[in-house]
């Protein structure tokens, strides 16, 4: 493989490396925050005790790493450079070379954001929703001098990388299908990327005019976000009547749709395993997808959910409440979608399915709590504590990282040639999925109990919600099992990549193209879900095949 | 296979034939209709002298669809920054926006760059001409090349007056103590702006020169093709941005 | 691990792990909030149950020929077969729809109450200032209204933490406290400010929280009825010491509070005595 490969296969596979390069210092950053709350001033290896800005920092690279460098790329562009492509019978992506200067681009982003933790005051501590003034001044907060300017030209650099990604994935899916391969024929996933990609191209611009924004204020002595007579450590340091509530409103437009683009592809992914697995049609594959595009479209309007209690209008607080409750409804055509793809039987529990169901069941119980925290009456007691910390976790980082995991368990073949270890597979799937809600469960209930978030231990009055810490310990063992875990996952890909079973050319009976064998060339003709119920024979008509003119 | 600008006499009178039936419903002197007409129904590489083009626009469409995200969500900031202020000591609510005069200089480069637009586009069409799209194809010399060039340097001209004007404007602006690095919000946008869009402009000049190198060392006219008219694309996108961020700065502060 | 959950569970004073409602308001939002907790573990226990069961008895059953999409003629629509999942399906949709709408009109009728109208005209105000890393109160004293403020007085080792201009004659009488004391039975008018960055002003045991933004002067209003002591905690992440930013409300009966906003007023009366 070249080093500068524009093989959109390798590319894929490049960009879930990087994804997991992420995920791994990500997973030990939260395990160090784990820890420290359960034993506050234990001195750690290499850190010592930790000090307060310690934990803050911690928390931001931990939340930035996870949501832009495994949420955004592993799902999205990691998996469409590595099956898109033949998904829709195309010969590569549209444009390899971007592909590649995306990819290289986002490596250099995620270089810059480690380094950030070895400039002078060290990493930022203002969360990876930076709001200011916090952000903006430098003196606001250890970390976010050279620390915060690291950030922003981090995530600067991961916009125009995210940006020429889903340039590529759209004028692929757009342009590059072969031919008979209608809007009606494209694999569930094909849609999940589409409409991934359109949010990508919408609101990642957002973000990077913000950060250019803040970036103003702080060097350039502009007043975007920074209100006048604003006194931070003794000085005055606003000089014009900016408005930090602009920043949330731009942060947020782009925040809320970013959460959906992590979490789309996966659901496109589910619906493929089930009909894969449960060798069955896709029913009602036309109001499948069109409620991955309802979820799209509807995303981009609810941002404001995340501001209720910021001092946004209250009116706008009831607008944004009624569309997001209205997102529930294409999240629940598609989970009852999904429900009833199940039924009747015929399951193989293979390791790909059994992330997939995984998936599903995370995201029916975080997308169950979106409701409650859909209503600004209830958020305003649950914002910002660790309810919402649960919500997300579920959601977002436990479905988002188990269709991940299925993915590179379904296309390992694909990448490697060789099968991943089944039996290490299910017990990755059965020991990360008691992890999973053993760590996240019984957050809800310490955000019942109030604890805010991004406290690094509770002191003072705080300490009057003793419940909380039986919690802390049962979440941090629970961690340390998750993690744990994963280790098996690592070693099975590393292992099978070089010793396992090689893969029969379509091991798991799919139908999608990316199965096809290499001369199969022609028209497609057929629906990418072709299977036939029947009792006893497994009946399937892979989509290379041409269609008899007797069907 | 290039792509040229047909032009069939679609008008054919349907005469009655004389031996009953109908005549043809399709007037195209080589019949058509029905899917057939459809080139992306046909295996890569068969769609037609459009493929590689069309594949091309469509990727500066998207880019230039996720710019104008960026612009608006500056543009969004602007009115918010416009009607922000304070409660002062007296309770009185005061707003620390005084809008700022465009440099008139500023109405001579719009000028320029629509002029511009309207060269980029001379280049443009000149590259498609059916005849010398054929000669060039043939190999027979490049006069799609000689027709084209004049108007591509009058453009990459045009733009660098364009630039150029910006910066006369900017200096003029410091020279009335308007700055960049300045808390007064509608100085700093006014620089924000235009800078912004400036860079993106520079980077339509570079993209000229380059596609003005490309008409001599690329061989095949369909990527010269290819690379002047997306040039072409984001040229006049970035002219129309201007038209709507200099009516912005000048008649909505 | 489930030891410590089920001990979670019982050191919880109320069935909803919350801590006690000591407000007006709060008693609506608890009873939203059991129904919302209720209605969502039924779904979540009716989703998951579908799932093992189907899991379970994953035996091929004989199944009807799915007519996929490819088949849509008109002769072909009259032969398909009733679907009983269909059935099942759009009623089940509905029935949650109908939560859905349910949930959002009976929140939206609490935020309503609490966040449309303003306070009434006899509701106490009390200012609440954040700084990193410390909340002060403010209040008006005996002309019940608040001295103006410059951030370029601000002096908290002169006594002046929340810089009150003592050229304005309003600020003469105002007590600033870093206890908020309040009395119960009485509308309370917040007004929210902050110094520096955005702080989250969030009390759990009167179901409050609201953002204090530099720049803004936001006001929320509630009436606590229970006595008692209450934390106080930052909800937005603020700096350092975004942890240690706590305070405490105190609510005590309308004589105590007179009584101890007489001696603060007294205080701040031979302070400022000229």
């Amino acid at each position: 493989m070249k080093f500068f490969t524009t093989q959109h296969r390798a590319l894929g596979v490049l960009y879930l490396l990087l994804a997991l390069a992420a995920v791994a210092i990500g997973t030990l950053l939260s395990l160090v925050m784990r820890i420290h709350r359960v034993w506050p001033d234990t001195p750690l290896p290499f850190l010592g005790v930790m000090k307060p800005e310690d934990y803050l920092a911690l928390v931001t690279m931990h939340g930035t790493l996870m949501i832009f460098f495994v949420l955004t790329i592993a799902p999205q562009i990691g998996f469409a450079s590595l099956v898109l492509p033949e998904q829709i019978g195309a010969r590569s992506m549209a444009f390899p070379r971007l592909n590649a200067a995306a990819f290289w681009i986002a490596t250099v982003a995620l270089l810059v954001l480690l380094s950030a933790s070895f400039v002078p005051k060290g990493a930022p501590i203002s969360g990876w929703t930076s709001y200011p003034p916090l952000s903006a001044i430098p003196a606001a907060g250890p970390g976010e001098g050279a620390g915060m300017d690291f950030w922003l030209a981090s995530i600067g650099l991961f916009c125009v990388s995210s940006w020429l990604a889903a340039v590529n994935i759209l004028a692929t899916i757009l342009g590059e299908r072969r031919a008979g391969m209608t809007w009606s024929r494209l694999p569930m996933t094909v849609w999940a990327w589409l409409v991934t990609s359109i949010l990508t191209l919408l609101v990642f611009a957002v973000l990077l005019a913000a950060i250019v924004l803040l970036f103003s204020d702080r060097h350039f002595g502009s007043s975007f976000f920074v209100p006048a007579g604003d006194l931070i450590n003794g000085r005055i340091v606003g000089r014009g009547d900016g408005s930090p509530l602009l920043w949330l409103h731009l942060f947020w437009f782009f925040g809320h749709p970013e959460v959906y683009i992590a979490v789309l592809p996966g659901m496109g992914l589910a619906t493929s395993l089930f009909a894969n697995f449960g060798h069955r049609r896709v029913p009602g594959y036309r109001i499948m997808a069109a409620m991955l595009v309802a979820i799209g479209l509807l995303g981009l309007v609810v941002w404001g959910h995340h501001m209720f209690v910021s001092g946004m209008n209250p009116y706008a607080g009831t607008a944004f409440a009624l569309t997001t409750m209205a997102i529930a409804v294409p999240s629940t055509v598609e989970v009852l979608g999904w429900l009833t793809m199940l039924w009747g039987g015929g399951l193989q529990l293979k390791t790909p399915m059994l992330f997939a169901l995984g998936f599903l069941s995370f995201f029916i119980a975080g997308g169950l709590t979106g409701p409650i925290l859909a209503q600004p009456a209830l958020d305003a007691y649950l914002h910002n504590t660790f309810f919402v910390v649960a919500h997300f976790h579920m959601v977002m980082a436990m479905a988002g990282c188990f269709s991940i995991f299925a993915g590179i368990y379904y296309w390992f073949p694909l990448m490697t040639g060789r099968l991943m270890n089944e039996t290490l597979g299910k017990l990755h799937f059965w020991l990360s999925i008691i992890g999973a809600w053993g760590t996240f469960f019984p957050m809800h209930f310490s955000g019942l109990a109030g604890e805010p978030r991004h406290y690094e231990r509770l002191t003072g009055p705080a300490t009057s919600f003793s419940g909380i810490v039986a919690n802390e310990r049962g979440i941090t063992s629970a961690a340390l099992f998750l993690a744990a875990a994963q280790l098996i996952f690592l070693w099975n890909i590393f292992a099978s990549a070089r010793r396992g079973r090689i893969a029969p050319p379509n091991p798991w009976q799919a139908t999608t193209l990316e199965w096809s064998p290499g001369d199969a060339n022609g028209r497609i003709d057929r629906g990418p879900y072709e299977y036939e119920i029947a009792v006893n024979e497994m009946k399937f008509f892979p989509q290379w095949e041409r269609a008899s003119k007797q069907e | 296979m290039p792509a040229t600008f047909t032009r069939h006499p679609v008008e054919i009178e349907r005469k009655d034939t004389g031996i009953g039936g109908k005549p043809p419903l399709d007037r195209r002197p080589t019949g058509g209709g029905g899917d057939g007409d459809n080139w992306d129904n046909r295996p890569h590489g068969r769609r037609g002298p459009r493929e590689l083009l069309t594949r091309y626009r469509l990727g500066v469409l998207f880019a230039l669809a996720g710019d104008l995200m960026f612009f608006v969500a500056l543009v969004s900031a602007f009115f918010v920054r416009q009607s922000a202020g304070h409660f002062d000591a007296r309770e009185n609510y005061v707003s620390d926006w005084h809008p700022l005069a465009v440099p008139p200089i500023l109405w001579i480069n719009t000028a320029i760059l629509i002029l511009s637009s309207l060269t980029m586009e001379m280049a443009r069409r000149q590259l498609f001409r059916e005849i010398d799209v054929m000669d060039e194809w043939l190999g027979l010399g490049r006069p799609a090349v000689k027709r084209a060039a004049p108007w591509l340097i009058a453009t990459l001209v045009l733009g660098s007056l364009f630039l150029a004007g910006q910066w006369i404007a900017w200096e003029q602006l410091v020279q009335q103590g308007f700055y960049f690095n300045s808390p007064d919000p509608s100085s700093h946008f006014f620089y924000l702006i235009t800078g912004v869009h400036g860079l993106h402009l520079l980077l339509g000049v570079f993209a000229l020169a380059g596609a003005l190198a490309a008409m001599f060392i690329l061989r095949r006219i369909e990527l010269r093709q290819i690379v002047v008219d997306c040039t072409a694309w984001y040229w006049h996108t970035m002219g129309l941005f201007w038209i709507f961020l200099f009516g912005l700065l000048a008649f909505f502060q | 691990m489930p030891a410590m959950l089920i001990e979670a569970f019982c050191i919880a004073q109320s069935p909803l792990w919350m801590p006690p409602d000591g407000s007006l308001h709060g008693l609506a939002v608890d009873r939203l909030m059991r129904w919302n907790l209720v209605a969502i573990c039924i779904c979540f226990l009716a989703a998951h149950l579908w799932l093992i069961v189907a899991l379970v008895c994953r035996k091929r059953r004989v199944e009807v020929p799915d007519f996929g999409p490819r088949i849509n003629t008109a002769i072909n629509k009259g032969l398909q077969p009733r679907d009983f999942s269909q059935y099942l399906r759009w009623t089940l949709l509905a029935a949650l729809c109908a939560m859905y709408v349910w949930m959002a009109v009976t929140a939206q009728h609490l935020w309503a109450q609490s966040r449309y109208a303003g306070p009434s005209l006899e509701a106490m105000q009390v200012e609440v200032v954040g700084e990193q890393f410390q909340w002060y109160f403010r209040y008006p004293g005996a002309d019940a209204a608040f001295g103006s403020t410059r951030p370029n007085l601000v002096d908290a080792t002169a006594g002046n933490p929340l810089g009150i201009d003592s050229h304005d004659a309003r600020g003469r009488d105002d007590v600033v406290s870093s206890a908020l004391v309040l009395p119960a039975g009485r509308e309370i008018d917040l007004r929210l400010r902050s110094l520096d960055v955005i702080h989250g002003f969030f009390v759990p045991g009167m179901r409050l929280k609201e953002n204090a933004v530099p720049g803004l002067v936001l006001h929320v209003h509630f009436t606590p009825t229970v006595p008692g002591t209450y934390p106080i905690l930052c909800s937005q992440l603020c700096g350092l010491g975004h942890e240690r930013m706590q305070a405490v409300l105190s609510v005590v009966s309308p004589a105590e509070f007179e009584s101890w906003l007489a001696t603060r007023e007294h205080a701040r009366a031979e302070q400022t005595a000229p």
